[in-house]
Formats: structure tokens, sequence, C-alpha cells
């Protein structure tokens, strides 16, 4: 079955293939022009447990959805990781969600410790009441000589937390396994039901750094199912929202590089010049993280022709100050050497893991929401794709560098010529029994939400997909074969998210 | 390095002068301290999201960091209480030093990003003596952002046992302090004082900078009398 962007389908109108043929289905695709978007599990009326498959062909803006039943007496399926690498932690996730086993999967462990959300036993014993990481089994080389190094959950920045574990031999460092789910909220659990409101703003608190993102995604899905069609400057607005999102993380993430690399002029001023982003978001909806803004119907704020003025003064100041900035921190022959030839990672790797964002995109992956599967203000706006041809750090960084200068020459476009229109109209009431999907590139890249409506009015299941849910297994490949010391470089040449991740 | 000069010269000063002189003014639409207009009525800063799509009216102050968790429920045409000094023998040993350990107890990154605003230049917040570090045994107090999960539950408690007496404990954000829009959630508590003693509290969906930054120096004694 064929969906595009912010489309929708009945739940019975989504094929049943049996399992075997499922499992053939996604790897054919997968193994010429798609890539595994989502895998999730939903649970029928009758007991039994649907695993849709959500596959991308970039090149077509289109959307393959495939669905199998798995009963509850027999909760297994033979794994898709071992054939396809990018649906290993997917596949974690159902094992842990449904305690349903993935057969063969060479990578079966916990991912946020919670029970199952059918009441069956869990797959792993007692995994509810367990701490992370106490007992989880991490991989570990063992020789003379080969250390471990652990780190985490509480870090020594301000930051998330997670742990660590790094299998070293000297300096060098073998293999790094990440261990998440620390910040586990249970937030698709709270998102299934009847209260809007509140999912709105759960929405907007599943990434903070992404709540323009995130609740843009939320919203389109709504949408999608109510039936409802914003205005163009609604468009427009969450679009000059979700730009200024990018700008003031990409510019953050410069100046964090250029302190790990040990050049703190840039980090001082990039980190400042995150905070002018911000204080944009701050004037236009009220919160510093645009949270408040989008709302199923529209959004709700405006942008009057005084602050687009404003707004288009600032930015160009902005945009100079950046260029004086970037050129120092590019022109700087310490940090290039620490930014060139670390943590590479591969075209090859990169598509058999299925990076996303920006990370993909310095390796060469050509996909990007707002080109591939443009909606709202993208299609008529276009920002050219920003492409890195040597995945490594270097490569990151200068892709980040190029979205900057595109975002900010996109809202200068923008901005000036705003479309007329309410930006908000109440959304009707959603079509029952029916799945509905929304893509945001949000600054990290993909983000998925996929809602499926219940017979009143709610969701019966709201599935969430961070970009990083992707990508921290392309950090944990970055660190092979490189020097612990080069964590820090690669940790922040990726800035993923942990609240994202554990949802 | 004569491009490196160049560019110092050209970004400027950007600290803020706040304290010395009043806060800079914030934005129309920004989402401050609540005003309560109905004479019956409450708002439990602690509670509520900030979001603009609520009964509540907000007013355009960023002061709204408290001592006391009761503190936190506005009424109406009452003055607000905000974060009181420490006592004496607190302020003589962190009155001028105060070193914090922070930890992210299922935070949506969004305190954790605003409480690093605060080590940028325009804050400077080491000009006051206060700084972060990496360590709780190099700490003073704890920070705790998020509506402590279950799963940060027990990395929470051994963070402020390694930290030494006595020692302070600040929740920021309404997740900390009632477990927000997560309350709800299985996953989360209900806030950090139903775990350990809070001395300040510091509300929103994040805090503003300029709202953190007020109530650690209130707690300090830092600010001047008359504001």
């Amino acid at each position: 079955m064929e969906l595009f962007n912010g489309g929708q389908i009945a739940l019975s109108n989504i094929k049943v293939l049996a399992v075997q043929e499922f499992r053939n289905r996604i790897l054919e695709s997968c193994h010429a022009a798609a890539r595994l978007v989502n895998l999730f599990g939903n649970l029928e009326a009758n007991g039994k447990i649907r695993i849709l498959a959500i596959m991308g062909m970039d090149e077509d803006a289109e959307l393959e959805i495939l669905s199998t039943i798995i009963s509850p007496e027999s909760p297994q399926y033979e794994s898709l990781t071992k054939d396809l690498p990018q649906a290993h932690l997917f596949e974690r996730e159902i094992a842990e969600q449904w305690a349903i086993r993935p057969l063969g999967h060479p990578w079966l462990k916990p991912l946020r410790y919670h029970s199952n959300y059918r009441a069956a036993s869990d797959i792993w014993k007692n995994i509810a009441n367990k701490t992370i990481p106490g007992e989880y089994p991490f991989y570990a080389v063992d020789g003379e000589e080969v250390h471990e190094v652990g780190v985490g959950p509480v870090h020594a920045g301000i930051i998330e937390p997670g742990h660590f574990r790094f299998q070293c031999h000297g300096e060098a460092v073998m293999h790094l396994e990440i261990q998440l789910g620390y910040q586990h909220r249970g937030i698709e659990g709270l998102m299934a039901g009847r209260d809007l409101r509140r999912n709105m703003l759960l929405s907007e608190s599943i990434a903070g750094d992404t709540s323009i993102g995130h609740s843009t995604a939320f919203c389109e899905v709504v949408e999608s199912l109510t039936g409802c069609s914003i205005s163009a400057r609604a468009q427009a607005i969450r679009a000059v929202a979700l730009e200024l999102e990018r700008l003031a993380n990409h510019v953050g993430d410069l100046g964090a590089l250029g302190m790990d690399a040990g050049f703190l002029p840039t980090s001082g001023y990039f980190g400042r010049m995150r905070g002018d982003y911000l204080n944009l978001l701050l004037a236009l909806t009220g919160n510093r993280f645009g949270k408040g803004l989008c709302r199923p119907g529209g959004v709700l704020f405006d942008i009057d022709a005084k602050m687009a003025d404003d707004f288009c003064f600032k930015l160009k100041k902005y945009r100079e100050e950046f260029k004086d900035v970037s050129d120092l921190l590019f022109a700087r022959p310490s940090v290039l050497a620490r930014f060139e030839g670390v943590g590479v990672i591969a075209l090859k790797d990169a598509k058999e893991i299925g990076l996303v964002g920006p990370v993909g995109r310095a390796s060469q992956l050509e996909c990007d929401v707002r080109i591939n599967y443009a909606s709202g203000m993208w299609q008529f706006q276009h920002v050219p794709i920003s492409l890195g041809a040597t995945g490594d750090v270097y490569a990151r960084a200068l892709v980040r560098n190029q979205e900057v200068l595109r975002s900010l020459e996109f809202l200068l476009r923008v901005l000036p010529s705003l479309p007329a229109g309410d930006i908000f109209a109440a959304p009707g009431p959603m079509k029952p029994d029916t799945l509905a999907v929304a893509l945001v590139e949000g600054w990290r890249g993909e983000i998925m939400h996929v809602g499926i409506s219940d017979a009143q009015g709610g969701f019966a299941r709201y599935k969430i997909k961070d970009p990083s849910f992707h990508n921290w297994f392309g950090l944990a490949l970055s660190m092979r074969g490189q020097e612990i010391s080069d964590f820090p470089l690669c940790n922040k040449s990726f800035n993923l998210s942990y609240s994202g991740h554990d949802l | 390095m004569l491009k490196i000069l160049k560019t110092r010269f050209k970004q400027g000063c950007r600290t803020l002068l706040f304290p010395k002189t009043p806060a800079p003014a914030l934005p129309l639409r920004y989402r401050g301290r609540p005003v309560v207009a109905d004479p019956s009525g409450s708002v439990d800063l602690g509670e509520i999201s900030f979001n603009p799509d609520s009964d509540v009216v907000y007013s355009n102050d960023y002061r709204m960091a408290v001592s006391k968790r009761e503190d936190l429920i506005l009424f109406h045409k009452r003055d607000m209480v905000l974060a009181r000094a420490l006592n004496d023998r607190m302020l003589k040993i962190f009155g001028r030093s105060l070193k914090l350990r922070q930890v992210s107890a299922g935070g949506c990154n969004a305190c954790e990003l605003d409480l690093n605003v605060l080590n940028t230049p325009v804050f400077d917040l080491s000009r006051f003596g206060i700084q972060f570090v990496a360590s709780p045994r190099h700490a003073d107090g704890i920070v705790v952002t998020g509506p402590i999960t279950k799963n940060m539950h027990e990395a929470l408690l051994k963070t402020y046992e390694a930290t030494p007496d006595p020692k302070l404990v600040i929740a920021i954000g309404g997740c900390a302090i009632s477990g927000g829009i997560f309350c709800d959630s299985p996953q989360a508590s209900r806030g950090l004082d139903t775990i350990i003693p809070v001395d300040l509290f510091i509300p929103g969906c994040p805090p503003h900078p300029l709202t953190i930054l007020d109530g650690l120096l209130r707690m300090l004694d830092r600010l001047e009398k008359h504001k």
C-alpha cells in the first residue's frame, strides 16, 4: 500500500501478509531503493499483535506500508536484523513493548527497561524492576591489556543521562556500546487516549530541543485524521519556526565542536549566537523552545509585518556574524586537524545502518524530508540539500555550516512575503480506525509520528520516532578504531537526543 | 591570530549588566509569572505547563523562584513570596562560591539547555562564583531537571549521597517540581521533594535563564534589596 507524507489509510486497507512474505517483501524493498522508516507493533481488538512496517522510497517521495499478524500464542518471528541491520533497534523495541521474540536477532537486549504493553510475561525476566545498566549484558572483549571504560549515566556536563561502555586496547577503542533508557517517561503510553490537549503538550516535550519538529509532526497527524487543511500562512509560520530551531541547534553544535577541538573563541561566540535564534523563537511564541506555537489546525501566534521586518533585519546581522565566526573555525589548522578523518562513517555503512539527517548527509546519503517528502511550505519554497563527502567529524560540521546558511537564506526569502490568511481553524473529529503518518525534517533528521485512531475519537496507538533512534548506532560505529579521547568530538558531531530515543 | 583578535573586537562584550541594572525587557509574548484574576482562584506554578492555550493569564515577570513548595501557589492579589536567602551559616559557606552538580532525570533537555545558557558570555554565571562541576564529590549541591524517571531514581540518589554535607538541592522546571505533564505516567515521580528535601524551586517549561539566575542570586543573597 502506498502512502505519502501527511497521508492516511484505513487500518482495514493495510495489506496483511503472512509473516514470511512480510519479511521477504521488506528485505526485497530495503535491499533495492527503499529504507526502513518505521517498524512497530499495534494491539488488535482480538488480542493479536499487528506488526507494521513503513518503508521510504526517497526518490519517489512515497511510503510503502505493510503489516503482518503475530498471535499471542506464538509470540515470535524470524528476525529481520540479521539480514537488515537497520531493523536492529526497531526489533529490540518490539521485543520489549510487545514481548515478541525476533528469532535469531544478533543483539537482543532491552532498550528502556519497562514491562510490555500487553500484560504478557516479558522476554527479560523482571525487567521493570531492574536498574540500568546494572545487569545489562555488555559486549566485552577479553585479553591481556584490554580494559573497559564505563561512563554515565550522570555525565560531567549538563547533559542527559546515558551509559557508554568502551572496550579499549590502550587508547584505541575496539567497541563502544551505548545503553540508554534512563529518560524513559512512557510518552507513547500517555499518548494513547482521548486527551488531545495533553498529547499536544507531550509532543512538545518528546525532545525539548526539537519542540517545533515534534509538535509539527503531531499536528500533521491530527490534521490528517481530521481532514483539516491548514492555511498557507500557518504552514509558513511553522516552517519559519522549524528553521529557527534548526539554526539555534546547528549553531550551538558548531560551537560545541570548536570547544571539543580545543578552540575556545568560536565556542563562546557560537554559544551566544545560538541564544539569538532562541530569542527570536521567544519573540514569536513566548517560549525559547517554541513550545505553544503549533496546534492542530494551525498556529497560535502570527508574524505581523513589523515582526517580519524586525526578524529579517536581525537575521541579516546574525548571518554576517555567523560567517565571521565560521570562517574563524574552518580556517583554523588546529581545528581541521582534529575534525578531519575522525569518526568516519562510509556511505555503505551509513546506508546499512539507516542513518538519517545531517549525520547521514555528511556520509553522502541524499535524504532530507524537506526535499524528498516535501509537505506544507516546503512544496513551494525549496532548500537545496547539503551533502558532505567524507563522513567524518569535518563533514558533519560542514553540513551543519551549510544548512545554517541555507536556512537563513530560506527565512530571508519567506519572511517578507508570508502568505495571507487565518493562522488557525479548529479541526473536527478524527476519522476512526485510521492510520496517519507525518514526516518532518527536524534539525537532527527525520522525525516520524504515526497515529492510529480508535472508534471514540482518540488514539488507540501513537508511535513516535525521533531521528536519534536511527543514529545512535552510528555514533557507536564511528568510534571503532578511534582513540578514546576522540569520543567527545564524535559525540558532539552527532549530538543525539536521549529523551527522543527513550520516550 | 590577527583574525582571532579582529573577531574578538567585532564581537565586543556581550555580558548582561544584570543584576547591577534591571534585567532586559522580555518580549511581550513571553509567558512569565501568572496573574490570578479570579478572587477565589489559585495557580500552582509547579504544575502548570506555561502553555498559551490554558485558562492561566501570564504576566511578563520572569521572577518565580521560591524556597518552599507552597510558595509556588499563587492567589488573587497576594504578593508572591520569592526565594529567601540562605541562613547566615550557609551563606558563609556558599555565598561567594557555589559548585553545583546537575542531574538530568527524565528531562526533555529544554531545562538542561537553558541551564547551559547560563555559562554563555551573556549570563557568565562564573562571575557570581557559581559553577557547574563534573563530580558530585566536588559539589555543594545538586540541580535536578526532569520528572525523575524510574530508571534515573537510583542514579539520582547515588549522586545526592555522593555530595558532601551541608548540601543544597535545586529543582528546575515543572517536571522536577511535580512530575509536570508526566505526572500520570507510571515511569515518573510526583516531584523531587517527594524523594529528597528541596531548597529552591524554579518553575517553568523550561524556566527562562533569567528566572534561574534570579533564583540562584536570591538564594545567595546577591540581589540588591530593592529588586
